[in-house]
């Protein structure tokens, strides 16, 4: 009888944590793969605001190899991790950043987005977001190198939820690495951008 | 240590009820009722003025003065609500040039996940012209059924304030005239 209850419990305590709210977007019809309630956070930065940004080079969607230092001396870079292709929080946040572009050219900054993902999947994926205005690397090999570097790779192979705003002289000005099952919210990024004025 | 036991799992199963009484498991369905949907009562005039609302705190969705009231579940990151903004808009401004459904007929935006920040950039960006309500922790999502975007309810408000859902679906307008004549349709007029 103990050991029925103990299973009931279980069941319940697993179905109040799982099934966490996503506003997923029709674009993905029923392509999405849903991980559940993941562990907010899984990893420990390896920089702080006001280091020098580790430079590197990753392949992008476009062919091209981009570097970190492409940009210094031009422009502000925000770096966007997100965990994974085809999972739901991530499938949002890019299509959001795409249609806020004008916050970015105001304070000008790029927006490059990472994932750990190759870039076939890279491609598919990105195609149901429509015309992405900004680069997206893929640090798939050595995997999850640049994350590494960073200090936002999981243990399970994926990266961290995380942003990181880099001015001009290659200086992160932010860095955040929130809930992994949640979507940063767009007004606290701009806030960030906006201070990177003047400088 | 089983009445321990048995007390714990009682407390879950309460607070499982509480949860599912907010969250629903399907969108609303035709025939049936919308879950109680409450809204700030919004700061502007003009707003205010066209949901026939008076005063500040929150409202109902039935309590807008209207027959019908249209909601548009979107999300400001969502692609297909993105292309279908202007079309919503186009939609709008055939409702709203409507003699008959202009008073009759309201239209209502519901952000899901969506702060106010978010809804407002999204309203200038494509110069929304209807009402559009932040839904920032996806508490209205998960209580009409955390439906894909973007999705579609129209409810038909009786005179003695009750209501029906008449209309619910998923996908976006697409065809501004096709859906005024599914409006004109469901809203008998």
């Amino acid at each position: 009888m103990i050991k029925n209850i103990k299973y009931i419990i279980s069941l319940l305590v697993v179905l109040l944590l799982t099934g966490p709210a996503f506003g997923l977007s029709d674009a993905y019809k029923n392509n999405i793969y849903s991980p559940g309630e993941l562990k907010p956070v899984d990893s420990v930065l390896n920089v702080k605001v006001g280091d020098k940004a580790p430079d590197f080079t990753l392949p992008s969607l476009s062919g091209e190899r981009i570097s970190l230092n492409d940009y210094k001396g031009k422009k502000n870079v925000v770096l966007s991790f997100v965990p994974a292709a085809w999972t739901p929080v991530c499938s949002d946040q890019w299509p959001g950043y795409n249609l806020a572009r004008s916050f970015f050219d105001e304070n000008d900054a790029i927006l490059l987005g990472i994932t750990v993902d190759n870039i076939p999947t890279l491609y598919a994926w990105t195609n149901q977001m429509g015309n992405l205005w900004f680069p997206v690397l893929s640090d798939f090999w050595p995997h999850g190198g640049v994350a590494d570097l960073y200090g936002v790779l999981r243990t399970s192979g994926v990266t961290e939820r995380a942003l990181f705003v880099i001015d001009k002289e290659g200086i992160i000005r932010y860095a955040t690495v929130g809930d992994i099952n949640k979507r940063p919210e767009l007004g606290a990024l701009v806030t960030e951008l906006r201070k990177l004025k003047g400088k | 240590m089983k009445k321990v036991l048995t007390g714990f799992a009682a407390s879950l199963l309460v607070i499982m009820a509480a949860f599912s009484s907010f969250g629903q498991s399907a969108p609303p369905s035709v025939g049936g009722t919308l879950p109680k949907i409450s809204l700030p009562v919004p700061q502007d005039e003009a707003y205010r003025q066209y949901l026939g609302l008076k005063g500040g705190g929150t409202f109902l969705v039935p309590q807008i003065k209207a027959n019908v009231v249209i909601v548009q579940i979107f999300s400001m990151y969502c692609p297909h609500c993105q292309r279908d903004a202007p079309v919503a808009n186009e939609f709008f401004s055939k409702l709203s040039a409507d003699s008959k459904l202009k008073d009759t007929v309201k239209l209502i935006g519901i952000g899901a996940g969506n702060s106010d920040f978010e809804i407002d950039f999204f309203r200038k960006q494509y110069g929304i012209k209807f009402p559009l309500f932040s839904d920032g922790e996806f508490l209205i999502h998960k209580s009409i059924g955390e439906v894909r975007t973007p999705y579609f309810i129209a409810i038909k408000i009786n005179k003695n304030g009750t209501h029906k859902v008449v209309y619910s679906k998923l996908g976006g307008i697409n065809d501004p005239d096709e859906f005024l004549k599914i409006v004109r349709g469901f809203s008998g007029l």
